[in-house]
């Protein structure tokens, strides 16, 4: 789900920029204004976790690969601007460091799998567990349908940002100037391992560390 | 001990098995993720080179590129050891810039 350089065009990275700056600047303030100086491990705890989750590619058979990014467990054990900013870390990290994910997309591969997927996964968090005991079953439905409603989100951004390319950026000549494929096939290709296969990977990840807190840390839930 | 401490562990560890994220997928067959192909599988795969992935995909030259020590060679034990080499450190500059980050948001919050 990271995208590279080159396989966005100037408008759609610069959009992407656009629309990421502002959460990140609320995040940032949102942080300012609530989180207390001896949190800072708290954070750097669930940056550190995004990194290296996303580094355990799970394969489709013959296939491609796929991983979880904990973005919503992150949200749902930190808060939601927390996630936004802890795994847009991890993300820019990968970027400069290891060359996963493009500098240019750097604003929207934060905005695919922090921003939207921290935000949703923990919205619809908040919708299924509404008035449960943080300790009840329902709390570890909700994570694994918040993990993955979350993950798919993301997956299906990421297709959007990919498959408008040919339609927005064409040379003179009419070949695709940046990732070729159209949203016919963009959708499918990317939907299909999400919904699928790393979708459920990321619920039961979720499920588990939810179920490890409730067990022996209740105190932080 | 505390929760934080029990925590970095369990990422230690996950560091640690990390090389299962690489090894798994090539003994399933799999390739890379759909999307993030290098420009060569690309221009197998189209029979050319997009004018603007060509203008783009090298913008960056990345230290580690691929999460692998570079020219290393490419016995898969080898790999997989570059792969932790990777895990280890970029768990360290990631957990390091989210802290200092979170120390300046929040420094006046006591």
């Amino acid at each position: 789900m990271h995208i590279p350089d080159g396989y966005l065009g100037p408008a759609t990275y610069g959009t992407m920029f656009g629309l990421t700056v502002p959460f990140w600047a609320f995040a940032s303030w949102k942080m300012n204004k609530t989180l207390k100086a001896r949190q800072a491990p708290h954070l750097a705890l669930g940056a550190a976790f995004s990194f290296v989750i996303m580094m355990f590619n799970i394969p489709l058979p013959g296939g491609t690969t796929g991983h979880a990014t904990g973005t919503t467990l992150i949200a749902i054990l930190l808060g939601p601007w927390a996630a936004v900013i802890a795994v847009s870390t991890a993300l820019i990290i990968q970027a400069l460091l290891f060359g996963d994910g493009g500098i240019t997309a750097v604003g929207a591969n934060c905005f695919n799998m922090a921003v939207v997927g921290g935000l949703v996964g923990y919205g619809v968090y908040r919708l299924v567990s509404a008035g449960s005991d943080r300790l009840s079953k329902r709390r570890l439905i909700a994570g694994a349908i918040a993990a993955y409603v979350g993950l798919n989100a993301s997956a299906l951004l990421t297709a959007i940002e990919l498959g408008i390319q040919p339609i927005l950026e064409r040379s003179t000549s009419g070949q695709p100037l940046y990732a070729p494929y159209p949203l016919s096939v963009t959708i499918p290709a990317m939907a299909s391992g999400h919904l699928f296969l790393f979708g459920f990977v990321e619920a039961a990840l979720t499920v588990l560390v939810l179920k490890y807190f409730q067990k022996n840390e209740p105190g932080m839930l | 001990m505390t929760t934080v401490k029990k925590l970095w562990i369990c990422i230690g560890v996950l560091a640690l098995l990390s090389p299962f994220g690489l090894l798994i997928p090539a003994l399933f067959g799999a390739g890379g993720a759909w999307g993030e192909w290098s420009l060569e599988e690309i221009k197998k795969s189209i029979g050319y080179l997009p004018e603007g992935m060509k203008r783009l995909g090298h913008l960056w030259g990345s230290p580690m590129k691929d999460y692998a020590v570079p020219g290393q060679p490419g016995s898969p034990a080898r790999k997989g050891l570059g792969y932790m080499l990777s895990a280890f450190l970029g768990v360290g500059f990631t957990a390091c810039l989210a802290y200092l980050l979170a120390r300046a948001l929040g420094r006046k919050n006591k």
